[in-house]
């Protein structure tokens, strides 16, 4: 009997082994399609510049970096004829991150595309590959200004507060009653846009009222419920804005089944994949976020004018960046991506992540 | 420990000692992953563009370092047939209180001696769990895995304390003079040395084995088995903190998360360097090269630009072949035996297949 009990728990060892092993094995998501390739145009396109860059996103298997890279990034690097590589480790944690910018500094490439996972964590590596003559430009999430070249910031907290109230303003008809139903009560981001759209509100829109702001703490069920309590508790409400993608959806799962369809609008922060179901069945009209290509387009370009030395990531600089446009450089090297880009049936479908 | 005791034969011989010294020695499972690490370290310096560049080991090193630090006490604990999965987040744990302790005013070096002792404390309660309690160490570790990181992650949320002081960082990750690797490594190898002694030439340390082998057995023999085992959950507690004040270091930041998914890299190495996960097998160099390995190759395949779901695939795929190749060996091994005692009598059953298919190394 002993040591049929022994078996046993060896065999348990075993199977502990054996599922560690396919822990490691696949730890990233197995849906993850994205992989370094070299563009077209390989390195002879940018004369003596070595126009090689590398992205490098919180993680692999996320489609919002797929889109910003391999979507936006790499096309912009095919235009002009650079190299683009992606690497990225399988957690999005600062630590797993520093061996992939000191892998890029070794390689001697051109800039190191990165959004990082902890703005001081990483800044020891990123110096050590601007030492070694590696530009770096951060997309997405900053680093602490001194370890970058520039940082392509997405949208601003004004931008953000102000293309909510503008299409809750549309779609209400720009008076009646309005709530929010926003992430946790001490969420950062959200309070301070939630401060700006009161203050836009008053100026611009006196008619429509804000009654209440309500927390779903960026948790599906929570979200769910705090929804149905601000239907019930206020008849008359017209509108919900929602800035945080899980209480977007959330709330136009909700209103969807519900006798409010139609009758009352729900718009906000939220990503095409969550809210495409919505859009098609009429429950949201638009809602806004970023367009992540864009952004990938945006810091590629700055990482080609960096390398060239056409800028130096200095305050007023300015450079070309193909079909969006030229860029001015502000403050801190900070170069703003744009007006947040509003989603709606007619566009929705060109979007996936 | 002679695989005489394992074969069913009545008669008591000294197999392993019928061999040659050198082949005793160099025709070993640790010696076969030394040949694969020197095999892998060649192809790749002449085949991966700025492999054989000196920084590469810098960076190898301080990638690796928590890994090593960590497989030396583990090896031990796997030897006894237990397993220590909290140990990462004992990393995050000492992390944070490394950092927390520094930023409430604390000289630096006090604040390492209190994550220290805590990390043994967390050691400790996995012991207790284990050999008072008497629950197996694999649901335990898991238990205690989840709890150390939700304390980690409860203490400091998710921001992280940075700004320590560059005379503690320098220390850590400033190379030697004239040579590529980073000062960690001397730790490394007084704690190296210190194990080996330990694991090999110590009483405790053949108990280590004995209780690997049959933990009744051992008792019987005198040897203090729970008083064994939680002392080597304490080390490994030990050790593992004082990985988390390297991690911190490293990486110039006190998280929660940080080392996330270290304790599978860990016991990676421990498998891969010939431990065997049953308990009672095992030298305390094979771990080593088997950290070693996996750090090259994923540096290796990091500058040939292969992504990261790659490397864990090649990693895993490595370490099965790994726990796998002893069974196929001792199989490989039987049949070629049964094939000799048959043709010296009469002729072998052809039966087909490739009876020396042994390379699993």
């Amino acid at each position: 009997m002993k040591s049929s009990i022994m078996n046993a728990r060896r065999s348990g060892l075993a199977m502990a082994a054996a599922l560690a092993l396919a822990l490691t094995a696949c730890s990233s998501g197995g849906d993850s399609d994205t992989s370094s390739s070299d563009a077209g145009g390989g390195d002879s396109g940018g004369g003596d510049a070595n126009l090689s860059i590398t992205f490098l996103p919180k993680n692999l298997g996320n489609a919002y970096f797929d889109t910003s890279n391999s979507v936006g990034g790499q096309s912009a690097i095919e235009e002009f004829g650079g190299t683009y590589e992606e690497v990225g480790p399988a957690e999005a944690t600062p630590d797993s991150q520093v061996p992939f910018i000191n892998t890029a500094a070794q390689q001697g490439v051109g800039a190191l595309v990165v959004s990082a996972n902890d703005p001081a964590a990483i800044c020891d590596a990123l110096n050590e590959a601007r030492d070694a003559g590696v530009k770096v430009v951060t997309y997405d999430s900053d680093t602490n200004a001194d370890c970058r070249d520039l940082f392509i910031n997405q949208a601003t907290a004004d931008g953000i507060a102000q293309v909510q109230v503008d299409m809750i303003a549309e779609q209400i008809g720009d008076e009646g009653q309005i709530a929010v139903l926003s992430a946790s009560a001490n969420a950062t981001n959200q309070n301070a846009w939630i401060a700006t759209m009161e203050e836009i509100l008053a100026s611009d829109h006196p008619n429509i009222e804000l009654v209440d702001v309500v927390y779903g703490d960026d948790d599906d069920q929570t979200s769910f419920d705090k929804t149905a309590a601000l239907l019930q508790t206020y008849p008359d409400l017209k509108g919900i804005v929602s800035p945080t993608t899980v209480g977007i959806s959330a709330a136009a799962r909700y209103l969807s089944t519900s006798e409010y369809k139609g009758q009352v609008a729900i718009t906000g922060l939220g990503t095409p994949n969550q809210m495409r179901e919505y859009v098609e069945d009429g429950t949201v009209t638009e809602f806004a976020l970023w367009n992540p290509a864009d952004l990938g387009y945006l810091a590629a370009y700055a990482a080609k004018a960096l390398i060239e030395g056409e800028i130096t990531g200095a305050e007023g600089d300015s450079f070309d960046a193909g079909t969006l446009g030229s860029y001015t450089v502000g403050a801190d090297g900070v170069v703003l991506l744009g007006d947040p880009y509003r989603f709606n049936a007619d566009n929705i479908g060109d979007f996936d992540f | 420990m002679t695989s005489a005791t394992m074969s069913a034969g009545t008669t008591r011989t000294y197999q392993d000692y019928q061999r040659p010294l050198w082949r005793r020695v160099l025709m070993t499972r640790e010696m076969a992953v030394y040949a694969a690490l020197v095999g892998v370290i060649a192809f790749a310096s002449g085949a991966v563009d700025n492999f054989a560049a000196p920084i590469t080991y810098t960076y190898l090193f301080l990638d690796i370092a928590a890994i090593l630090l960590i497989a030396l006490p583990m090896t031990l604990v796997i030897i006894t047939g237990e397993i220590d999965l909290s140990v990462a987040s004992v990393v995050g744990l000492s992390s944070v209180l490394t950092g927390l302790l520094y930023q409430a005013g604390l000289p630096f070096g006090v604040a390492v001696v209190l994550a220290i002792v805590a990390g043994a404390a967390a050691g400790a309660v996995n012991g207790f769990l284990v050999t008072v309690v008497g629950l197996p160490s694999l649901a335990v570790t898991i238990g205690t895995l989840a709890l150390f990181r939700g304390l980690a992650v409860g203490l400091l949320g998710t921001t992280a304390i940075t700004d320590f002081p560059d005379t503690w960082r320098d220390l850590v990750t400033e190379k030697i003079p004239g040579t590529p690797i980073p000062n960690i490594m001397v730790l490394f190898v007084v704690l190296a040395i210190a194990f080996a002694i330990l694991l090999h030439f110590t009483p405790f340390g053949r108990g280590i084995f004995a209780i690997g082998q049959s933990k009744e057995a051992a008792h019987f023999s005198g040897v203090r088995v729970d008083r064994t085992k939680l002392l080597l959950f304490v080390l490994s507690g030990t050790v593992a903190a004082l990985a988390g004040v390297y991690y911190t270091l490293r990486y110039g930041s006190a998280r929660g998360d940080n080392a996330t998914g270290l304790e599978l890299s860990v016991v990676a190495a421990v498998l891969l360097g010939g431990v065997s996960i049953f308990g009672g097998k095992g030298a305390l160099h094979g771990p080593i090269a088997g950290a070693l390995l996996i750090g090259v190759m994923a540096s290796a395949l990091r500058l040939a630009s292969v992504t990261s779901d790659v490397i864990n695939v090649i990693t895993g795929t490595l370490l099965i072949l790994s726990v796998v190749s002893p069974s196929l060996l001792a199989w490989g091994q039987a049949r070629a035996a049964r094939r000799r005692g048959r043709s010296r009598g009469e002729p072998p059953t052809p039966t087909g297949g490739a009876p020396g298919n042994t390379s699993g190394a």
